[in-house]
């Protein structure tokens, strides 16, 4: 139990790490041009592709994330002219709970079943 | 009983699915959505490729009638199938051209224009191609029906053909 | 052009064998005796024999470019390899339905041969069964998508073969994947048979068990190939999309794993019966569907086949079939377990099974919703979404941690009820593994409770494995040696994924691009011709921040037929990384657009993979302990 609470104490005491501010703005970049599907290409994103729409949207990511636009606001901007499917990740909004809710609920669902289950054979004695 | 009620949902579900899947495939699968909501167009501004000035759209799209937006490059080889067909409809009085010269050279796109003709009453120059974002385009050749509105009318992704040029005189009567 | 008749003839032929084969089996079946007739025997074995006639005339018509053939003159062309020109054969639909049907014939007739200790009436109907299964396809395939199809005039040429299908992981990745996909039509055929004959018992459980780890090591390995060719040849470093035709041979794969875990209980308790019984028909029925998606048109997809909604419409409807089907059998005869049997406790082995079963069926269904799900919402609402990575990231990577700890602690309960023992050498080992996590995480990366929690989780599955084969001296080496290999996967993809880096970037010849832990030299290009394909070759020279060298050279082919222009990635692998650099044409441009990844690691996950196969056929191979 001692090694336990020193254990604890050290993993609280721990420093982060951060990036600067260019190397951030990197990562943000190339997290949203890989939420963005390529929409002539065959399945890749426009962070994989070459292409000269991903081109320019690679441009007009780079632009909006310079002048400090939210990645939600960049995503939008895309869904507004070339509609939902542009991005990978779908956003939870009513066209979206049941796809993000329901496997949720199964899991749940089959969690119960399982308890059940198992009770149901426990007390059978 | 239990058992019979878990089999009628499951049937029930079933049946869903197969309704769904059927329905499917008899659906067209192009890669690009209808347009479902009827925009507006976007506001933005522009170089005008003769001029170099830079223009608003609300004066590019000035005039009550119908504007065809078109996005065309010299490099472009299906741009050069459609451009008669552009040259005929800029004809049509109802009707004016706006060219989106995208991602091209401004010496191959003025060669292009002196050897083919000139059927926009007005193109702007496109060399990034975020204009092209601004209206939702894929690429290139593609074009946009715009009504007295300001609303975008149709999307034809692709060069024109007779077809479309039947289309698009109905739907500017 | 024998070839060709040969093969149709043949095919027809097998056809009409099912109904022979039908018939004699319902002979038999109220014959006395616990043998099969012979001729049961004999007649699959010719039924084999036809389908691989017809399927070996196709091959015999790609490599000798018969293009009065519709199927050849689709998918070929003179100048391919001779090695590609065979592949080809199962690279388009119909070839690939060719090879479902010598599984599916095969499957059956290796079932009859191994199962001579079974019950008679229990082979019949597994035979019975499957045969529905093959004369549905036969059906197909003679109605809807005949490979042997007669062209006149006789084409001079072929259309050729999509050169990124040109590759040796893809040239063997489906009949290997066949063999796991199409194998668990024999799981379902004998499940269904054994519901009737009321045969669900530990007895069965061991039977069939053989055939689970068939299918499953086979299946593994198959999408394993498959993605190590996305790796090698879509040039894009990755090895898996969330791609639909990918979340399809992984959703078989998932209900197969729970599959086998409940046989595991099965063989020594007669308990789970009727969840055995839904498992073995959804695999199958998930194998169909996905057959169905590919094929129909109704999915896009860098990978599917060429869209046809008449096919659709028949393997829907089949699909249908076999599933009403399945569950009118189940509903029929299914009977309930012997409730004085059923002792669960809380902590033994088979619940650490039903919490396995628990989390493999939620991936199931993270899998599939998020594949389908558009598809519905398109019927439905006229909206189109895409469900991409993040979905299926955010959703799955999370539950990987309990699901690692329950990997580490569930082989240690024993049978029935059980305490945990050496609890203290338990704990030492996850702070341990806890601690080790969070040293290293803590250097690499800003999310660090998540990245720990998990990497700890990874490291505690790896040390208890070890730990299980080196002590316990190969008492369950098995299943140690697979769940060792699952946590190095887990293991190998977190490091990879964290670790990896990539610089993109467009240099001339001649030019050297400095970055912050080396350098690019761009030496020069060289033209290459092939009988195929002309190519441009970069020689490039990276020399990394400890003054190593190492020579990339990159290519960018130009095919002849059809005319396609593919990157081709050079990848310098090591055991410690794969140096991974691709070259792209810039428009316009003397300059080439190339990137650059390094990637470490990446050779173990391909290691753990195998590992994870290893552990299934050393079950296979398992003298059983009496």
């Amino acid at each position: 139990m001692k090694i336990l609470k020193i254990f604890i104490i050290v993993f609280l005491f721990t420093g982060f790490s951060y990036l600067k501010s260019d190397e951030k703005n990197d990562e943000l970049k190339n997290k949203i041009l890989k939420n963005i599907r390529c929409l002539i290409c065959q399945g890749q994103s426009v962070y994989d592709s070459e292409s000269d729409f991903a081109s320019t949207i690679k441009l007009i990511v780079d632009r909006k994330i310079k002048e400090g636009q939210q990645e939600e606001l960049i995503y939008d901007f895309l869904k507004e002219k070339y509609g939902d499917w542009i991005i990978y990740d779908p956003e939870l909004n009513k066209n979206t709970y049941i796809l993000w809710l329901l496997p949720l609920l199964l899991f749940l669902l089959g969690g119960a079943i399982i308890y059940k289950t198992i009770k149901k054979n426990n007390n059978e004695k | 009983m239990k058992n019979n009620f878990s089999l009628l949902i499951i049937i029930t579900f079933l049946i869903f699915c197969f309704v769904i899947f059927y329905k499917g495939l008899n659906n067209s699968n192009t890669y690009a959505p209808k347009v479902k909501n009827i925009k507006s167009i976007p506001v933005f501004d522009a170089k005008d490729f003769n001029s170099s000035a830079y223009l608003n759209s609300q004066k590019i799209f000035g005039e009550d009638t119908f504007y065809i937006v078109n996005i065309w490059a010299s490099w472009c080889v299906p741009c050069r199938k459609e451009h008669p067909l552009l040259m005929k409809l800029s004809k049509n009085q109802s009707i004016r051209l706006i060219g989106l010269n995208y991602r091209d050279n401004f010496d191959n796109a003025k060669k292009f224009i002196n050897e083919f003709g000139n059927p926009y009453s007005q193109i702007l120059i496109d060399n990034d191609g975020t204009l092209s974002v601004e209206f939702g385009a894929y690429g290139v050749p593609e074009s946009f029906i715009i009504d007295k509105n300001k609303k975008i009318l149709k999307k034809i992704i692709g060069p024109i053909n007779e077809e479309i040029v039947e289309e698009i005189k109905l739907l500017i009567k | 052009m024998l070839a060709n008749q040969i093969g149709y003839y043949s095919l027809i032929l097998g056809f009409l064998f099912s109904f022979l084969l039908c018939g004699i089996s319902i002979k038999d079946f109220n014959r006395s005796g616990n043998q099969i007739s012979q001729n049961i025997l004999s007649i699959s074995f010719l039924q084999l024999v036809f389908v691989i006639v017809s399927f070996f005339s196709l091959v015999l018509s790609f490599i000798n470019s018969d293009f009065s053939n519709e199927t050849v003159f689709n998918n070929s062309h003179t100048t391919k390899p001779l090695f590609y020109k065979i592949s080809g054969t199962w690279g388009n639909h119909e070839g690939s339905l060719l090879l479902w049907l010598l599984v599916l014939t095969l499957f059956i007739f290796l079932f009859l041969i191994k199962s001579r200790e079974q019950p008679k009436k229990y082979r019949i109907l597994t035979l019975l069964f499957q045969q529905v299964i093959i004369i549905g396809f036969f059906l197909f395939v003679l109605m809807t998508s005949n490979p042997f199809n007669y062209l006149f005039p006789i084409p001079t040429e072929g259309l050729g073969l999509n050169p990124i299908l040109q590759d040796p992981a893809l040239a063997i990745h489906p009949p290997i994947l066949y063999l796991g996909y199409v194998g668990t039509s024999i799981i379902f055929s004998s499940s269904l048979a054994a519901v009737t004959q009321n045969y669900v018992s530990k007895e069965w459980g061991r039977h069939i068990k053989k055939w689970v780890l068939v299918s499953w090591v086979f299946l593994t390995i198959g999408i394993m190939l498959g993605s190590i060719w996305a790796y090698y040849e879509l040039g894009w470093g990755g090895f898996w999309f969330w791609d639909p035709v990918e979340n399809i041979s992984l959703m078989p794969w998932l209900t197969l794993t729970a599959l086998l875990h409940c046989i595991i209980v099965l063989e020594r308790r007669a308990v789970l019966t009727s969840w055995v019984v839904i498992l073995s028909i959804t695999t199958f029925t998930l194998s169909m569907c996905g057959t169905f998606l590919v094929r129909s048109g109704i999915l896009n997809s860098v990978h599917t086949f060429a869209n046809d909604p008449t096919r659709g419409i028949f393997i829907l409807i089949f699909l249908f079939i076999l599933i009403f089907l399945s569950l009118g059998v189940f509903f029929l005869f299914h009977k309930e377990d012997n409730k004085s049997k059923n002792n669960f406790f809380w902590l033994s082995r088979e619940t650490s099974i039903l919490i396995n079963n628990w989390f493999m069926m939620y991936f199931l269904s993270v899998v599939l919703i998020g594949t389908v799900y558009p598809i519905f919402l398109d019927i439905i609402s006229s909206e189109k979404i895409s469900v991409g990575t993040p979905f299926y990231v955010k959703l799955i990577v999370p539950f990987l941690i309990p699901l690692l700890l329950f990997m580490s602690l569930g082989p240690r309960l024993k049978w029935i009820k059980s305490k945990i023992e050496n609890k203290n050498s338990l704990i030492i080992t996850f702070m341990i593994s806890v601690m080790l996590s969070f040293f290293i995480i803590k250097n690499l990366t800003t999310d660090l409770l998540f990245y720990t929690a998990l990497v700890s989780a990874a490291f505690f599955l790896f040390f208890t494995t070890v730990k299980e084969l080196f002590i316990k001296k190969f008492n369950n080496a098995a299943q140690s040696v697979a769940h060792f290999g699952f946590s190095l996967l887990i293991l190998s993809i977190l490091f990879n994924s964290i670790l990896s880096s990539e610089i993109i970037t467009n240099i001339k010849i001649g030019e050297k691009y400095i970055y912050s832990k080396g350098e690019i030299f761009f030496k020069k290009t060289e033209e290459r011709k092939e009988s195929n394909f002309n190519s441009i070759i970069g020689y490039f020279e990276i020399k990394d921040e400890n003054e190593k060298t190492v020579e990339l050279k990159p290519e960018i082919r130009i095919y002849n037929q059809p005319v396609i222009i593919t990157s081709e990635a050079d990848i310098k692998t090591t055991l410690l990384e794969d140096k991974f650099l691709v070259m792209n044409f810039v428009k316009g441009d003397e300059y080439f657009n190339i990137r650059y990844q390094v990637k470490p690691f990446m050779i173990w996950i391909w290691i753990s993979v195998l590992l994870l196969s290893f552990g299934g056929l050393m079950s296979l191979f398992k003298k059983y302990e009496k």
